[in-house]
């Protein structure tokens, strides 16, 4: 089986999720959005990257922040963007998703942005272009399912090595809804690629994916327990549907238990980050507190957020 | 039409018979082994030297689409699948448009499928109506009208009385009910087994539970209800673990498993493969070996092909959304074969699964053997040629198979029903 996001001399063909994507890769990504940092700073935010290039934004799910990141991204680099808010348009009108596709190549797509409520949607689409002799139009994985969100957790690692610079000396804990969380699975995968020697996930069994600790994570229930000495809190956001139904029985008992307060925070590592993906449930998985507090970082992941996002445009352009 | 097979290597599973032995063949039936009867003149010679000639093959399962979804596959088209397959009798799950559960419908299938003269189709009527789980159907009638058993696929009858009632009645004619264990709750919107696979890859998970505690529940009721229980398309190590210790507190329930359960498991799933996606599951490596295992010691009965033909426009799309299933009637002989060669079992046990036993399990007597005076549906093929399965190989009208660009041993040559050459491959 060839790996889909790879071209076979190595290099990135599409970005479809960071589990078993080489370390090497993983890096050059984060040093190639370091200098786009910058951009933002400039009066004239534009790089020439994607000069004449179109992106496609298609979001099958709705999106604020990754759309509207993904939109700056490609705009800094001097791409023409074009959204789709797919969810109300023509699937809605028993269009499948690769006709959706293919008419949107027919377009003059050079990149699609998708996400997906289906884990593997992004695959398919890559094959689908391989399969129609489109290889040349590159595929970023803007979330599916509950599979990845690889450019969230590229951002979540370029915040960690912003702040803590080693990867290879930390303790990093995942807390929250592990099982429907895109967001964890990039997250662990990209942590255990980069050498992190120790990952927690911090989670009551319901919210736990069937043999996590095969992730090559160590398991907490107990959140205090899974906080002491660590360098790095990842908080997950947890989903109000999720509190009806048999995961959780209210949010008050979940606040109360896996909530990230001051007092909890404590526990980790004097200097520990807390980290977020957003949109936040204030009082529910995290406290106001921390969220505002001096150890967060959450307005700083969404800046970085798109530097990586352009420095994966780039490469990709780059590569196709 | 009288037709003499000579020279072949005839397995006969039910007779245990595996030698070299011509085969005399007059008005649809099995006249002679070994020597001609007297004064027969054959019409036909089929050379059958360096060939096995076997019983046709006894599929247990096998979707052919009618009524209802015709756009997927036809009888015709699946009825030429099933004689390339060397397939001449199979069995027909319910789950059709409208539902079998009407003597009606299952008089109309039997009469089309009749008139097309290649597999005898013997229909598996529903449970309860509409497959709802709330009244039983005219089994007496249903069985008059040809059907061999009852079923409700893969939709759980969650009522345990209605469950217990239908057993009972069904013991009342000593009917056969087939059951496929599914715990409706546990496998709710799950796509593939709860494993470290399906965790990795976000995919909704099925636990082995889901198995067992249906299996459980279907055991005990039968055991209350003497109900002739026959489980459909086991998928665990657990769940072959529960039938055996119902064996031996004095249950006699049979089972079977899906060929291609045979040979993947979840890693096959890849990159989100949608021709993996199949109910029940594929389950993990160990399981698979279990499965592997069960087949070999007779603990699981018979294999059957499961097929369920699905056309490009339900496998294209993301996996949890795809149709489930396998086209599976042209591989049910060379993944069968491929097992026996990976398990270094006898031909003639391999076939057993296929032929006897499952004739025996939907309770037909005139096919899956070749003794005299059984018909004469036979299936005759080269077990050492490898072929390659490809779209164009393919007869049944799906092609959704992950098997496609492999290579599989076993080479149909020739399939007779009821004497008459209804398939021969261009040598």
């Amino acid at each position: 089986m060839l790996n889909p996001q790879l071209t076979q001399d190595g290099r990135l063909r599409h970005l479809l999720t960071l589990d078993g994507l080489p370390k090497s890769i993983l890096a050059e990504i984060l040093d190639i959005a370091a200098p786009f940092t910058d951009v933002a700073e400039r009066e004239v935010k534009k790089l020439p990257l994607l000069r004449g290039k179109s992106v496609f934004n298609v979001f099958f799910e709705n999106s604020t922040r990754t759309r509207t990141t993904f939109e700056i991204a490609a705009k800094r680099l001097s791409a023409d963007v074009i959204n789709l808010n797919v969810s109300t348009s023509s699937t809605s009108k028993g269009e499948t998703l690769l006709d959706t596709v293919d008419n949107l190549c027919a377009m003059g797509a050079d990149m699609f942005v998708m996400r997906h409520a289906s884990s593997g949607a992004p695959y398919l689409l890559a094959q689908h272009l391989r399969a129609t002799g489109r290889d040349h139009i590159s595929v970023v994985n803007a979330g599916d399912g509950r599979h990845a969100h690889p450019t969230q957790g590229l951002l979540d690692m370029y915040t960690i090595r912003h702040y803590k610079q080693d990867f290879t000396r930390l303790t990093v804990a995942v807390v929250g809804d592990v099982l429907h969380s895109r967001v964890a699975r990039s997250e662990i995968a990209a942590l255990t690629t980069l050498g992190v020697p120790e990952v927690r996930v911090i989670a009551p069994k319901t919210l736990l994916p069937t043999d996590v600790e095969r992730m090559g994570v160590r398991v907490f229930h107990n959140m205090e327990e899974g906080l002491k000495g660590v360098d790095v809190v990842m908080m997950l956001r947890l989903q109000n549907e999720r509190m009806q139904g048999a995961l959780l029985p209210s949010s008050q008992e979940y606040f109360k238990f896996y909530g990230l307060t001051q007092e909890k925070l404590a526990l980790a590592a004097k200097d520990a980050i807390v980290l977020h993906p957003g949109p936040m449930n204030r009082g529910v998985e995290i406290d106001s507190a921390v969220a505002d507090g001096a150890n967060a970082v959450i307005l700083p992941q969404v800046t970085f957020g798109i530097a990586v996002r352009m420095a994966v445009m780039s490469m990709l352009a780059a590569g196709n | 039409m009288k037709i003499h097979i000579a020279k072949g290597r005839v397995i006969d599973p039910a007779s245990q018979l595996d030698a070299e032995q011509d085969l005399f063949i007059a008005d649809g039936k099995i006249v002679a082994r070994g020597a001609a009867p007297e004064g027969f003149k054959a019409d036909k010679l089929i050379d059958a030297a360096g060939l096995i000639v076997a019983p046709g093959l006894v599929d247990l399962s096998a979707r052919l689409r009618e009524p209802g979804f015709e756009y997927r596959a036809t009888l015709e088209s699946e009825m030429q699948a099933a004689m390339a397959g060397g397939i001449t009798s199979l069995a027909c799950p319910p789950d059709t448009d409208p539902v079998l559960d009407e003597p009606g419908l299952v008089e109309m299938l039997c009469f089309r499928a009749k008139k097309l003269h290649c597999a005898h189709v013997y229909p598996v009527a529903a449970l309860t109506t509409k497959l709802e789980g709330k009244r039983i159907t005219e089994m007496a009638e249903l069985v008059e009208a040809g059907c061999v058993a009852f079923s409700q696929v893969n939709t759980p009858l969650v009522d345990t009385q209605v469950l217990m009632r239908a057993m009972q009645y069904a013991a009342t004619f000593g009917f056969r009910v087939w059951l496929q264990p599914i715990d409706p709750f546990l496998a709710r919107a799950g796509v593939a087994h709860d494993g470290e696979v399906a965790s990795r890859m976000g995919l909704a998970g099925i636990p082995v539970e889901a198995e067992t505690i249906a299996l459980e529940t279907y055991l005990s009721l039968a055991k209350l209800t003497g109900v002739k229980l026959h489980i459909t398309r086991i998928s665990s190590a657990a769940a072959l673990a529960c039938i055996e210790r119902a064996r031996a507190g004095g249950l006699d329930v049979t089972c079977d498993v899906a060929v291609h359960h045979l040979h993947l498991c979840d890693n096959d799933i890849g990159y989100f493969d949608p021709q993996c996606y199949v109910i029940p599951p594929l389950r993990s490596q160990r399981d698979r070996a279990a499965l592997r295992a069960g087949l070999a010691s007779g603990k699981i009965n018979a294999v059957c092909s499961d097929h369920t033909p699905v056309d490009d426009d339900g496998k294209q799309m993301p996996f949890a959304e795809a149709e489930p299933g396998m086209t599976g009637l042209e591989l049910l002989l060379p993944l069968t074969l491929k097992w026996a060669l990976e398990e270094k079992q006898p031909l003639l046990q391999a076939l057993a699964r296929v032929t006897a036993a499952s004739a025996g399990i939907m309770g037909i007597t005139k096919g899956g053997h070749l003794g005299v005076g059984a018909r004469a549906d036979v299936c005759i093929f080269n077990p050492d040629a490898w072929r390659k399965v490809t779209r164009d190989s393919l007869r049944s009208q799906g092609k959704n198979t992950p098997f496609l660009g492999l290579e599989l041993p076993g080479e149909v040559r020739y399939t007779l029903v009821e004497g008459r050459v209804m398939y021969s491959a261009a040598a």
